[in-house]
């Protein structure tokens, strides 16, 4: 057994892998990315419309600050995110905007002067003053108060990924391509690397670190129709999972995007509406304002995706022999505008469905996009029950998304959480808590059971095909666990995912080579995806109310009083059919914004008794605090500054807001 | 679809981690389908027919750079190509110049890092970075956008596929790095000057091994202007190398 030995192991060369392996280097440790792919093919490209900071340049952003992107986070998670952890995000986020800047991002800049945009369906003249010329500009998205959302044209995730990859290479940071971890190693209680194997020769190499990070994003592919990249299994998550003791946080938390192109689920931005676009039916009527007349197009995309089955259940959309589908409108923001700030999808369009969206209209579905649940820390992005183990990015849940995310908050936080984990990180190694005393035969036990486990596959002869196995689940999970839950159809879904479990131990592998083998990869990796998707399943069953994303047909209201709570899922015991779930309430009493209306999505919902509570608490401290300095009154609620890293600390300069 | 079109699918098929595998063509047949791309057909063949075939896709939607590979003799994308756009017998080979990993795999990640390093592919900024607190230094929007526009590259490797001169000298640089050092001498925080560019491109191995053949230009999946970069850096750099010499 060759083994690794490094300070940090990061798994995942994406944004969030990234930038932790950047900050524990800085601070003096050694780091080695683990990357399935090249780390600039990694899915963070794929974000195209723009990191939501409140940076407050532009016109439309006048006004805007942490507190209004912390009001806008938290409503847009239904009250389901942990609010100390995202106020460290919003604070942060401006620094993580300008950290970028600073190393290459070019941002879109403030155009002095008159433009014309498209609000609501109108042209509109907006002035740029003098001031903010050349300030780093930002557009608008769904569920925010105001424009918020940086961008480099629609390539943002893209230019963020390449300068940051671009850092980690000029660092000399290690990044070991087309490896996968397989196992973490672990006794119990202190996590010290994993098993990896080689997909290229197949090899499997122990790395051995003081401390593991897991950055290996979402598990869209539990689902037949999402917009994630094909590499997005969720191994990171299930590989935690499959410790027994690490947990998984809200993963019945999924979102779905509005506009993934029909039938290919490709992602269009949510840049689209937020420049302007309209969502249309097939009699090309404008309906969102029938449902959402405050938001419209812009409500947060769980209520949008809602909406948008719900007029498709109405028999309004338009048929096709692949299904139905709607219409994405952005012909009214004219060519050049799409030509310059839309050119993603304008290439999307013209090579995947032979239109020009100058012209025509674009036929888009909701898809799964993005994982809100995932792998169990604390705000320093360390499990609570496995030691040495930390998570950023989308594949952690700390939480700052509850149960729906907002556009724009993703590649934020990928960013962010690496800057903060990755000072938590090298903290954590500078301790003696960090020292490893773990023998090297607790590694040879999870490597032989691997090498057992993948023999096993090659020559246990079953006659299961892993890609059916695969196909099943996934139309499970699309079908039965998809915008709209029901109790009955939960409970067919958990039963027919426990059956394809059953099934998949009797897998079989024809080709028999130890190297590249990508039929060996799909059957022990749909293995493991099988126990995500129940743990989404399960927990979207068990979860008797609709909050987020999550909306359960016989249970429509957000239900405070009984579900005011975290979902963790432990797998302790491989043989058993289903995870533990365990519930970890949020408490009412330390939050700066207690549960209320969202303002849109026309849901209902039943209090808790601390609300009301909570709420007096907060009116009174604020009436007695100074109205001229924000920061006073908001720091007597909720101080959060002492959670932060110490260089990560401090106020954001903005227009009218320097800072000393 | 009436009367789908048979499709022949001829793989160039080898993997050298089998002791005695030897390169050679196969031949599958697919029927086709409505929006069928590419993407669509190797998944299809690897499902349905042949679990041992190789490739690479990750975003399949044309962003990413995993999926090029030769169609019909020529570099491009093939999470995007369309069956409709070629005939019904196609032609798929691996990109040559990268090291091959098995099939349609290569290793262009490992191609595209070494490039970085040799290039010093990443802003050069001042010693002391800017306060991240602070309100971030103003750029001319048309500046930025100019930058994005050489940003855009995905490191697919069909520009160094397509060249002639890597082809022949594999210490050549290509016109991914090429577009790189254009795209970093552009940008004002870099601090960089000719001469120091000068330094890594100025060479038979640089700008000034290019043969001008410029199908680098031509098979870019992102358009980039390849063909003005490679003009315009060769200009500079030649500058830069005479006033070395004064």
């Amino acid at each position: 057994m060759k083994i690794i030995y490094t300070d940090v192991l990061v798994i995942g060369g994406g944004l969030a892998g990234l930038r932790t392996a950047i900050g524990a280097k800085r601070r003096g440790h050694d780091a080695i990315i683990l990357s399935l792919v090249p780390p600039k093919r990694s899915h963070s490209a794929a974000a195209q419309g723009g990191m939501q900071a409140s940076l407050a340049n532009s016109a439309k952003g006048d006004g805007d600050n942490e507190d209004v992107h912390f009001e806008d986070t938290v409503r847009g998670s239904d009250w389901g995110a942990d609010q100390d952890v995202v106020r460290m995000f919003v604070n942060t986020a401006p620094k993580a905007i300008r950290e970028l800047a600073n190393w290459g991002v070019p941002w879109n800049r403030v155009r002095r002067g008159d433009h014309d945009v498209i609000i609501n369906g109108k042209k509109v003249t907006l002035t740029e003053e003098d001031d903010s010329h050349g300030m780093i500009t930002a557009r608008d998205f769904g569920g925010t108060k105001k424009w918020r959302t940086c961008y480099v044209s629609d390539g943002t995730g893209h230019s963020m990924l390449y300068n940051m990859s671009d850092q980690a290479i000029a660092r000399n940071i290690p990044v070991h391509e087309r490896v996968e971890a397989v196992r973490l190693i672990h006794d119990g209680a202190r996590c010290c690397g994993a098993v990896v194997r080689n997909l290229i020769t197949g090899e499997l190499i122990s790395y051995i670190a003081r401390a593991t990070c897991l950055a290996t994003g979402g598990f869209g592919r539990i689902y037949r129709s999402t917009t994630n990249a094909v590499i997005n299994e969720g191994m990171g998550a299930a590989i935690a999972l499959e410790t027994g003791a690490a947990a998984l946080g809200n993963m019945e938390a999924v979102q779905f995007h509005p506009t993934a192109i029909f039938p290919a689920g490709i992602l269009v931005t949510e840049g689209c509406r937020g420049d302007g676009g309209l969502l249309l039916d097939a009699d090309q009527h404008r309906f969102m304002p029938d449902y959402e007349p405050e938001k419209r197009e812009l409500a947060s995309r769980d209520v949008v995706s809602r909406r948008m089955e719900e007029h498709i259940a109405k028999g309004k959309a338009v048929q096709t022999r692949f299904g139905r589908h709607l219409w994405l409108d952005i012909r009214l923001l004219g060519r050049a505008h799409i030509e310059k700030n839309l050119r993603e999808v304008n290439e999307i369009c013209r090579y995947f469905l032979g239109i020009d969206p100058a012209e025509e209209l674009i036929p888009v579905r909701p898809a799964q996009h993005y994982s809100m649940g995932g792998v169990r820390t604390d705000h320093t992005g360390q499990s609570p029950t496995l030691k040495g183990l930390f998570a950023c990015g989308e594949a952690a849940c700390w939480d700052m998304h509850g149960f729906n995310r907002l556009g724009g908050n993703s590649v934020a936080e990928t960013v962010v959480a690496g800057m903060i984990v990755g000072e938590y990180i090298a903290d954590f190694c500078d301790s003696p808590e960090s020292e490893i005393t773990i023998s090297t035969a607790v590694a040879r036990g999870f490597w032989e059971e691997e090498r057992t486990h993948i023999d096993g596959l090659l020559s246990g002869g079953g006659d299961e095909s892993s890609v059916a196995i695969l196909a099943e689940m996934q139309n499970v999970m699309t079908d039965k666990v998809g915008i709209f839950r029901d109790g009955e159809t939960l409970a067919q879904a958990v039963d027919e995912l426990t059956e394809l479990r059953k099934r998949a131990r009797n897998i079989g592998v024809k080709t028999q080579s130890l190297g590249a083998n990508p039929e060996l990869v799909a059957a022990y990796r749909v293995r493991r995806m099988l126990k995500l998707a129940i743990c989404v399943a399960y927990g979207a069953l068990q979860r008797t109310e609709s909050r987020g994303a999550h909306f359960r047909n016989d249970f429509s209201e957000r239900n405070d009083r009984d579900w005011l709570k975290r979902t963790l899922a432990t797998w302790p015991d491989n043989d058993s059919t289903l995870p533990d779930l365990d519930y970890e309430a949020l408490d009412i009493m330390r939050m700066e914004l207690p549960p209320g209306s969202r303002g849109y999505g026309g849901a209902d919902h039943i209090n808790h008794p601390d609300s009301a509570k909570r709420q007096a608490e907060v009116d009174s401290i604020r009436s007695n605090a100074d109205n001229e300095d924000r920061f006073a009154a908001q720091a007597a609620i909720l101080p959060f500054d002492h959670l932060l890293p110490k260089i990560l600390r401090g106020r954001n300069a903005r227009p009218g807001e320097p800072v000393q | 679809m009436n009367n789908p079109r048979q499709l022949k699918i001829n793989i160039l098929r080898y993997n050298p981690q089998l002791p005695d595998n030897k390169p050679r063509m196969q031949q599958y047949e697919i029927d086709e389908a409505e929006n069928m791309t590419l993407f669509i057909v190797l998944n299809e063949l690897r499902e349905q027919q042949d679990p041992s075939l190789q490739f690479d896709f990750v975003c399949r939607a044309g962003i990413c750079g995993s999926c090029a590979m030769l169609v019909n003799g020529q570099p491009g994308l093939a999470c995007r190509t369309l069956t409709t756009s070629l005939d019904s017998e196609i032609t798929l080979a691996p990109l040559p110049v990268f090291e091959l990993i098995a099939d349609l795999s290569v290793n262009t990640g490992k191609w595209m890092r070494t490039m970085s390093e040799r290039m010093e592919a990443w802003i050069h900024g001042d010693e002391e970075e800017r306060d991240i607190r602070q309100m971030e230094a103003p750029m001319d929007p048309d500046e930025a956008d100019a930058i994005y526009e050489l940003e855009r590259c995905i490191e697919c490797g069909c520009c160094v596929a397509a060249c002639g001169t890597a082809r022949m000298r594999d210490d050549f640089v290509g016109a991914v790095a090429i577009n790189k050092l254009a795209r970093f001498r552009l940008d004002p925080r870099d601090k960089r000057t000719d001469q120091d560019f000068y330094e890594l491109i100025g060479t038979d191995e640089g700008v000034f091994g290019c043969m001008s053949l410029l199908a680098c230009n031509d098979f870019c999946p992102k358009e980039l202007p390849l063909q003005t970069q490679i003009a315009f850096l060769r200009r500079k750099m030649l500058k830069s190398g005479l006033q070395r010499r004064d």
